[in-house]
């Protein structure tokens, strides 16, 4: 049985300029031990999907279910929440430096954290913990440092010691946004590691948000890759990297420079994200999207089997057309061929005209 | 001040005759740090950049990489006028730019422009759009004010925005935009060198793309020479004819794009470059990460002899003791300089040392 199932999540937030429609139906499950990947750009939607799970989006309509071990998150309240954030389900942010308050020291914070969870462990047992846990995710000498104050320590140590906190009360899940983002490249890959490390150790499932395709081909098993509030497509990890079938999954990865193309063009997705107020019709990737059809631009596709159960996706292209193959742009084209006869003629134009030009 | 360490010959035959339009020649900058209070006595220094020496051939590309406090921000700075160094030579274009007065300085600031990284931070965002890319007419007066605007339109239309938005403020753009208007502002009063401190490191990987596509054109067109600062490597392996890796104020090594990613010889080099993570999942699997310990050291107190030897996998006691200098290692090309006692060699398993190490 999965260890977290989210059916059909909608989270929209009120505000004066209208309604933001965060996340439009998201549905996802995440098995013990394994590790999806969540990616997307900004604006996808993939940080309010994750706060909304730990009860952080206050003020927020949401409609949908997420059963964790049983339970629907969504239906807790704020205090029975509490005592699945942290414990249960443990958070790692991107910015370690605004994630520890400064004027506490690091080992106060992690046995704080542990007392206020675990009712009857001292002051002196949680913070032998501290130390414990700090050994553990790496930092030298642990039983000095843990009386350090954050500014002491460098941006990968934090992220060691907001790791250290996330793993105190051994929880069944974490959910890690975009955990390595403001690290450097060396350091990125100790934390990473040292995730993989512990999440073998420890078998906890683990979210990794991220907006870098790179990493998520390192660390994760399944992929969701979302765009405006909605999943465009889900798979394994070989499914979104090697057999894509939305254009959108197939844009990101070809915008990435990489070593095979150094010095040719680039090939960007045109256009920019859509306002997550004002959605366009049907399908919400069709002003930007190569392979726009008519009825992309009334219709909005429902994620669909595409080779086996695990690969779904929300566009219209025949499901054989997968990867970047050639025959898969053979079909690609033979249904663009097909289905764009009317209003579709005109947005392609617009694409072609002025690939990079932001509208 | 430093070790005596000759300075690299970087001569225009070193790059095939090309003709050098940027030389920087054993640059140094510390900057003091001072007690506090009413006698601030100085008790050491950052030694942010600590003789290094670069050249960039006109038209070309040459990019910059290294970690977060490697001084590459810094040496840009230093190369753009907008810091004073504290030794060494920058030549522009053949002349000495070394520290001029602010007046001697003005007719090379119309040729040096820079690109910065936070297109939220670098535009003021109670000035419209049109104003902030006509500053440049009005500071240097080289386009009368009646034709101010329509220039200012076809320099936006030319980075790809719609000239109708000219009386746009910033906040009305998204930041790929917003990284256009920086790339106009750049581009008015025609510059030879632009200096691009990590140019897309804050946009989406879709508009990154793009925003990289203008910079390209742009320099077909224009005939622009870059010095492309940024952290991620496969983006300056994208943009660069030559790459330099700085670690903590020095040069660890410098040469073509091929040969520095295909055969890299600092192990400083060969971990950053396994520490990439790469968009694909076979890659990924097969490749021996390099994971180094600890972090980057301060720059106030760098360790001795070469600067990279705590955190290297294949230091030996030399290291600890003797700065290398930055040279032509034996079987390397001409142009592929690095920085260390104990290169790393052709199929060498450095991955397995690393983990032997920590």
């Amino acid at each position: 049985m999965a260890l977290l199932e989210v059916e059909n999540l909608t989270v929209s937030f009120q505000t004066a300029d209208g309604v933001v429609r965060a996340v439009r139906g998201v549905s996802f499950s995440v098995e013990p031990g394994q590790t999806l990947g969540i990616v997307g750009e900004s604006g996808s939607g993939k940080t309010v999907l994750t706060q909304t799970l730990l009860g952080l989006t206050p003020g927020a309509t949401i409609t949908g279910k997420a059963i964790f071990e049983g339970t629907d998150l969504l239906q807790l309240s704020q205090g029975q929440i509490r005592e699945v954030r942290g414990a249960r389900i443990a958070v790692i942010f991107q910015d370690p430096l605004t994630s520890l308050h400064p004027l506490y020291r690091v080992g106060w914070q992690i046995s704080e954290m542990i007392r206020a969870h675990e009712k009857g462990v001292s002051k002196k047992q949680a913070a032998e913990r501290a130390v414990e846990l700090l050994d553990r995710v790496g930092i030298p000498h642990p039983a000095q440092r843990v009386n350090d104050y954050p500014h002491q320590f460098s941006g990968g140590m934090r992220q060691r010691a907001m790791i250290a906190m996330a793993l105190s009360l051994s929880p069944q899940m974490i959910i890690a946004d975009e955990p390595t983002t403001a690290l450097d490249a060396t350091v990125q890959a100790q934390i990473l590691d040292l995730l993989l490390k512990l999440q073998r150790e420890s078998g906890t499932a683990l979210i990794m948000i991220t907006h870098d395709l790179g990493v998520v081909a390192d660390i994760a098993d399944n992929v969701l890759v979302m765009y405006a509030g909605r999943a465009a497509e889900k798979g394994t990890k070989r499914d979104i990297f090697y057999q894509q079938h939305h254009p959108y999954t197939k844009g990101l990865l070809e915008s990435i420079p990489n070593s095979s193309a150094a010095g040719d063009r680039l090939r960007p997705i045109a256009g920019m994200p859509p306002s997550l107020i004002n959605l366009p019709s049907g399908c919400k990737f069709h002003p930007r999207c190569a392979y726009v059809m008519d009825r992309c631009l009334t219709e909005e596709p429902e994620l669909h089997q595409i080779r086996d159960f695990s690969h779904l996706s929300a566009c219209f292209l025949p499901t054989a057309a997968t990867g970047v193959g050639g025959d898969a742009e053979r079909l690609r084209a033979e249904a663009v061929a097909e289905g764009r006869m009317g209003a579709a003629v005109e947005v392609a134009e617009a694409i072609a005209a002025a690939p990079e030009v932001a509208s | 001040m430093t070790d005596e360490i000759p300075a690299p010959i970087l001569t225009g035959a070193a790059y095939g005759g090309d003709d050098i339009l940027v030389r920087v020649e054993n640059l140094v900058k510390y900057f003091p740090v001072r007690t506090a209070g009413f006698i601030r006595r100085t008790v050491g220094n950052v030694q942010a950049v600590d003789g290094v020496s670069l050249a960039i051939p006109r038209g070309q590309t040459l990019g910059l990489v290294g970690e977060t406090g490697s001084g590459k921000s810094t040496l840009a700075r230093c190369v753009a006028g907008l810091l004073p160094v504290s030794s060494g030579k920058v030549f522009f274009d053949g002349h000495d730019i070394t520290n001029l007065s602010r007046s001697r300085m003005q007719p090379f600031r119309r040729e040096i422009q820079m690109i910065f990284q936070d297109p939220y931070g670098s535009l003021n965002p109670r000035r419209r759009v049109g104003a902030i890319i006509g500053d440049p007419f009005a500071i240097h007066r080289t386009v009368p004010a009646g034709e101010r605007k329509r220039t200012v339109q076809e320099l936006m239309e030319r980075v790809g925005l719609n000239p109708e938005h000219y009386n746009r403020f910033p906040a009305e753009f998204s930041g790929g935009q917003r990284q256009r208007i920086g790339v106009a502002r750049a581009l008015a009063l025609r510059p030879k060198l632009i200096i691009c401190d990590e140019p897309v490191s804050a946009l989406d990987v879709s508009i990154q793309a793009q925003v990289l596509n203008l910079l390209a054109d742009l320099q077909r067109d224009y005939g622009l020479t870059y010095l492309f600062i940024a952290h991620d490597l496969e983006v300056v392996r994208h943009v660069s004819n030559s790459v330099t890796v700085m670690y903590l104020g020095r040069v660890a090594e410098s040469g073509p794009r091929e040969l520095v990613y295909g055969t890299p010889r600092h192990p400083y080099t060969a971990a950053l470059l396994s520490a990439a993570p790469a968009a694909d999942p076979d890659a990924a699997a097969s490749r021996q990460r390099i994971i180094l310990t600890g972090d980057i050291p301060s720059p106030i107190h760098p360790p001795s002899g070469c600067r990279f030897h705590p955190r290297c996998p294949k230091a030996r006691e030399l290291c600890s003791q003797q700065d290398p200098p930055l040279e032509v290692k034996a079987g390397d090309a001409a142009t592929h300089l690095t920085a260390c006692h104990f290169p790393v060699e052709v199929g060498e398993n450095l991955a397995a040392e690393a983990a032997a190490r920590r």
